[in-house]
């Protein structure tokens, strides 16, 4: 069986968010990239079932040199071999193209990715890829189970959960609580820097969209402290003056 | 020229705030409004999106994949823009056609594009809520998700027409080879996406045995109650009410946090609500510093007399 992880590389999440050059830019600097939180649960349970049941995992992702470092780190967790498209991501459609490309010129039995990336939230890419490749796409899943080549799984739906029963191929969207975020160890380490990183040269797309500029939430009033013993204030402020309740 | 608005019915059988949202942003992008749902509507609620503005409403073939059927209307009646309101299952159906019909699509819309030479400028929220962008969309045909409060609701009143004229018979999807094996519904609560108000707990409440008072206080205010994430991780409370960067991104009018530090991971969940009351007995919290109002208290002593002068206003 063959695994595909598809991993973005996107600011940590403590990161504080400033824009450059007019408010044009992602201001990067002093910035830590990861690999999409999402994304490293899908990438966590990818490993797990190769240990359990023996597939190999291969982790992809669409960016420029710099994005290497997550994929390495991808390969110290577990995967088997990397691959990058090298492009900077212009929008969800522009990703969803890629990976199909690429899936359909390596063919895989599950594609895992995240439910969607912390940097635009778009959570498209994976039903994208699904309809570019005419295979279902399941989207937030918080369990996945490998049973005969059938595929167990449980996904969140609007106020619900659903357990469901899949065949192969399946693409996947994760999130919580599929598995734990794994921490490579120095042995992964050692052993990802001699695996295999490939790089694949993108196909044409054009956007019908472009960003403009970027901003910030405006900065709050400063907050206005009620006494515990007085909570009527609290009341009448919020019935009042901000009109909530 | 029109635009197609889905709607979206909750557990308890009425049509989602939501999905009326997604009526009214449809009425200010173009005044013919279509409206179709994947779930079944009764005559009552169809009515309710003509309140809202929608002129015709599609009827929905039972067992056929739901996106042959937008394929369907969308040709047929020439919709160029398609509204939907941000859910589980709006963004499958929503990636799917924006493939199929090589339409643009764009998500997390924050406010109604306004319209300059005959392009549309979108403000969308990104970085879970931590920024926003502008961007300008010149592709005529495109697929909207948006926000919650995203546009205000207003009545624009229409004598809705029902149209039963869909010609698809067989669908024949790639998904029918999915099997849905069980379903449990989260009952007795309020959607926590759907919610005006939201009542949120942290690791101050100290265990999951003292969130009485928190599903207490909730019920008074008609909240949705929350949690931050370390409280779902230890199992206190259930996944789905986990609020923050890896949670559930949400955008009520009020949301209210009893024992949360506010970390920047879980501001990045709550920070587009309109306004934020944080109660926690450390003065130095940073929640403090993006919150409107803030109680330094014991959250013990704090929400038992919130509780209280709540049942004495409204009980």
């Amino acid at each position: 069986m063959k695994i595909l992880v598809c991993i973005s590389y996107v600011p940590d999440t403590t990161s504080k968010i400033s824009f450059k050059e007019n408010n044009t830019r992602f201001n990067s600097e002093g910035v830590q990239y990861i690999i999409g939180p999402y994304d490293d649960y899908a990438l966590a349970r990818a490993v797990e079932i190769k240990e359990k049941i023996g597939s190999t995992v291969s982790v992809l992702n669409v960016g420029k040199a710099e994005t290497e470092v997550v994929l390495r780190k991808a390969l110290a967790i577990g995967a088997d071999d990397a691959y990058r498209i090298n492009e900077d991501p212009i929008d969800s459609k522009h990703v969803a193209f890629q990976i199909s490309n690429f899936i359909k010129s390596n063919s895989f039995d599950l594609i895992m990715m995240g439910k969607e990336s912390i940097d635009y939230n778009g959570g498209l890419v994976h039903h994208m890829v699904g309809e570019n490749l005419k295979i279902p796409c399941i989207n937030p899943v918080m369990k996945l189970d490998i049973v005969n080549n059938s595929v167990q799984l449980t996904r969140e739906v609007d106020e619900g959960v659903e357990e469901l029963e899949a065949k192969l191929p399946l693409i996947v969207g994760c999130q919580e609580p599929i598995a734990e975020w794994k921490i490579p160890n120095m042995r992964g380490i050692m052993s990802a820097r001699s695996k295999p990183l490939n790089i694949i040269e993108p196909i044409q797309y054009n956007s019908e969209f472009k960003y403009l500029d970027f901003s910030l939430p405006p900065k709050k009033e400063s907050v206005k402290i009620i006494d515990k013993d007085n909570l009527e204030d609290l009341i009448n402020h919020l019935k009042n003056d901000s009109k909530v309740i | 020229m029109a635009v197609l608005s889905i709607v979206e019915l909750s557990n308890n059988g009425g049509i989602k705030k939501s999905s009326l949202e997604a009526v009214c942003f449809a009425k200010k992008l173009d005044n013919d409004v279509y409206s179709f749902s994947p779930m079944l509507l009764n005559e009552k609620e169809v009515d309710k999106l003509g309140t809202y503005g929608s002129k015709f409403f599609v009827k929905l073939k039972k067992n056929l994949d739901i996106v042959f059927q937008l394929t369907e209307i969308i040709k047929k009646y020439n919709i160029n823009y398609i509204v939907f309101p941000k859910s589980n299952l709006s963004h499958h159906y929503a990636a799917r056609l924006s493939i199929k019909l090589s339409f643009s699509i764009i998500n997390n819309i924050y406010s109604v594009p306004e319209k300059e030479n005959g392009n549309l400028m979108i403000k969308t929220s990104i970085f879970s809520g931590k920024a926003f962008s502008n961007l300008i969309l010149s592709d005529s045909n495109a697929i909207f998700l948006i926000n919650k409060s995203s546009v205000l609701l207003s009545e624009s009143i229409e004598s809705i027409k029902t149209l039963d004229s869909m010609e698809l018979n067989e669908s024949n999807s790639y998904y029918d080879s999915i099997k849905i094996l069980d379903k449990k519904n989260i009952s007795g609560s309020i959607q926590l996406n759907e919610a005006d108000i939201v009542v949120s707990a942290g690791r101050g409440m100290k265990g999951p045995e003292n969130w009485e008072n928190i599903e207490r206080l909730a019920s008074l205010l008609n909240a949705a109650t929350a949690c931050s994430k370390p409280v779902s991780d230890m199992g206190w409370r259930p996944h789905h009410e986990h609020v923050g960067q890896t949670g559930i991104k949400i955008s009520p009018s009020l949301y209210i946090a009893v024992g949360i530090s506010g970390a920047i991971q879980h501001l990045a969940g709550v920070g587009n609500s309109k306004v934020i009351v944080v109660i926690n007995n450390d003065p130095d919290a940073p929640f403090f510093n993006s919150a409107d109002y803030g109680i330094i208290g014991d959250a013990f002593e704090v929400v038992p007399k919130l509780v209280s002068l709540l049942e004495k206003n409204y009980g």
